[in-house]
């Protein structure tokens, strides 16, 4: 069985790192790099072989209904992928990068658990086991975002930390509810005795869910923390946590929850809707105002996010594969536009727009992948950001949600104006940089080069042949609905 | 029922010291009042009137004990709470190190 290992492999690395690291940081980065790559083709081996089928592993061989269950299907087996992609480009990243804050072994033992937790809420079948992963996680972003020591960042760490801690008590308080009306701590066991419950249960523990998990997706009301926390990590960091980390702790819980076990209340779905459109139009109106160049990037993750809540929102079969599109498009390009941002930091010494100057010419690479990475963002064909956008929106018209699908149309032409600003005030700016202050080096830009193909190849999944291969399990094991309990307790 | 009213006064008690109060030290002790309020309101759930104790020996029945799992989830979320609150006090002592204060108002080089 697979399925212990994406919890093992990264959480065994996390261990070693500090026994096998002296002074110099070889063992760790060769150490986090095997672990890593190892995690990205067992995913994908499992994404594979998997074909629409659903792995559960019982942990210390309990039965079902009292055991914790391990469960690997084509959805969970997807977000594995993504979070080791990620994973794998940001190490690529960092080496360089993270020399300059000091030598230190320390970011990469972080860096494993904030792996290992995210690994553990994508595989994990019990809502407590659930929310320890969860709190695994945010222990290592929050330690990350302030890992370069400066006043502001422990400034966002600390504002993050408050709020995390408010919306894992709500989840907490929403676990409580939960367990005392059904006794149960299994997402298939409580989807199968919800089912008879009063629909007043379902409101609670819905309600409660959605504003812990909210939070943590950082949806438009709930988004205070994420523009601080996100533009003061260090970027590697800032590429994980708007790429994969809002992505696993919110939507991908708010997916599993919301479809799976509670069945996709109407009432819930509005709400997803409502969140989606606030958020696209206040998100991206928001970083237009921004100058400082991840600021910009951070908002811009908040309207991203949107896109997904109204895919998830619409509730039909073309809307969930939009989101799921988008979901992993955004994972590309946003990580690829924080790496850009790091690059940039890293050669000008700047992250101001108004600072930097035509740097086509100095950086080819860093301002190449930057353009390719702005166009996908903003929705230009024939990139991967266009695709998903159509999808959505084409699924908004179908629903009978014109009025959210101009939303949608609106809230991409005000993106495509901010990233228009990153480009005309930024990268081709009028004011000459005579001499760079630091170099980018080679890993750098296999980084950003590898993401940068990515953002073209992930668009070949809207090809009908491709997307039965990749999308259509997926979005099948969303649109079952409560069918996961069954498929997982083997009925 | 008036227990778990109390109990969720008690998680609004430490939500409100959360959102109004400016000391960073007050600050980490509401989020500690919000941890204890949901570790209380676990335990109750699981509790039954006149139960006994949770352990099984020859000649006793399972009937009248207590729910003996929700006892486990506090223990670990406690743990987890320890790990929250001792974060936030390293924190607040580093930006105690940065700005000599604990005022959060005076904290402020981020905005928004």
């Amino acid at each position: 069985m697979i399925l212990p290992y994406f919890i093992v492999i990264p959480l065994l690395a996390a261990f070693l790192i500090p026994l096998v690291s002296r002074r110099r940081d070889t063992g760790a980065v060769v150490l986090s790099l095997a672990a890593v790559s190892s995690l990205l083709v067992l995913a994908g081996l499992a994404f594979s072989g998997l074909g629409g089928e659903t792995l559960v592993y019982r942990m210390s061989a309990w039965k079902l209904p009292i055991g914790i269950p391990l469960v690997l299907d084509a959805l969970s087996a997807l977000m594995l992928i993504m979070v080791g992609l990620i994973a794998l480009t940001s190490l690529v990243f960092s080496v360089r990068y993270i020399r300059r804050l000091g030598r230190d072994w320390r970011y990469y033992a972080l860096f494993m658990i904030l792996v290992t937790g995210m690994n553990g809420v994508i595989i994990t079948g019990d809502l407590f086991n659930l929310f320890v992963f969860m709190e695994i996680a945010l222990f290592a972003a929050l330690a990350l975002v302030a890992f370069g020591g400066r006043a502001h960042e422990f400034e966002a760490s600390f504002k993050y930390a408050v709020m995390a801690s408010i919306s894992s008590s709500l989840i907490l308080l929403g676990i409580a509810v939960v367990y005392g009306a059904t006794s149960m701590l299994g997402l298939a066991t409580i989807a199968q005795s919800l089912a008879d419950k009063s629909p007043l249960l379902v409101l609670w523990t819905g309600g409660l869910f959605m504003a812990g998990f909210g939070v943590k997706t950082a949806a438009m009301p709930f988004h205070a923390w994420l523009p601080d926390a996100h533009s003061s990590a260090p970027s590697p960091i800032s590429a994980m946590l708007s790429g994969v980390l809002i992505k696993t702790l919110g939507i991908y819980v708010l997916i599993r929850l919301f479809y799976n076990v509670l069945g996709a209340p109407p009432l819930f779905l509005d709400i997803f809707l409502g969140l989606g459109a606030v958020s696209i139009l206040l998100g991206n109106l928001l970083a237009i105002g921004q100058w400082d160049l991840k600021r910009l990037l951070a908002y811009s993750s908040i309207g991203q996010v949107g896109y997904i809540l109204l895919g998830m929102g619409l509730g039909t079969p073309l809307g969930m594969a939009g989101a799921v599109f988008h979901m992993i498009n955004h994972a590309v390009f946003k990580s690829l536009l924080f790496y850009n941002a790091g690059a940039l930091e890293t050669a000008l010494g700047t992250r101001d727009l108004r600072q930097m100057g035509n740097v086509t010419r100095l950086l080819p690479i860093t301002s190449g992948t930057s353009m390719i990475a702005s166009l996908s963002i903003s929705g230009i064909p024939p990139f991967n950001g266009f695709f998903s956008k159509l999808m959505i929106i084409i699924a908004a018209v179908q629903a009978g949600q014109s009025v959210l699908a101009l939303v949608a149309v609106v809230g991409s032409l005000v993106s495509m104006a901010a990233y228009l600003k990153v480009q005309r005030y930024g990268l081709r700016g009028g004011r000459p940089v005579e001499k760079l202050v630091g170099e980018v080096d080679v890993a750098m830009k296999a980084a950003m080069v590898i993401l940068a193909v990515l953002c073209l190849a992930t668009s070949l999944l809207v090809v009908p042949a491709v997307r039965e291969a990749t999308l259509d399990p997926v979005v099948k094991v969303i649109m079952d609905k409560t069918q996961y309990a069954l498929t997982v307790l083997g009925k | 029922m008036t227990l778990y009213a109390l109990c969720f006064a008690l998680f609004l008690v430490g939500l409100y010291g959360l959102l109004t109060k400016r000391d960073l030290i007050k600050i980490i002790l509401s989020s500690g009042i919000m941890g204890y309020a949901c570790n209380l309101m676990l335990v109750l759930f699981g509790y039954r009137r006149g139960g006994v104790y949770p352990i099984l020996e020859r000649g006793r029945e399972a009937g009248p004990m207590v729910d003996p799992l929700p006892q486990a989830l506090v223990l670990t979320s406690i743990v987890i709470e320890l790990g929250v609150t001792a974060l936030l006090a390293a924190l607040a002592i580093r930006l105690f190190q940065k700005y000599r204060t604990y005022d959060i108002t005076k904290i402020r080089r981020l905005s928004g």
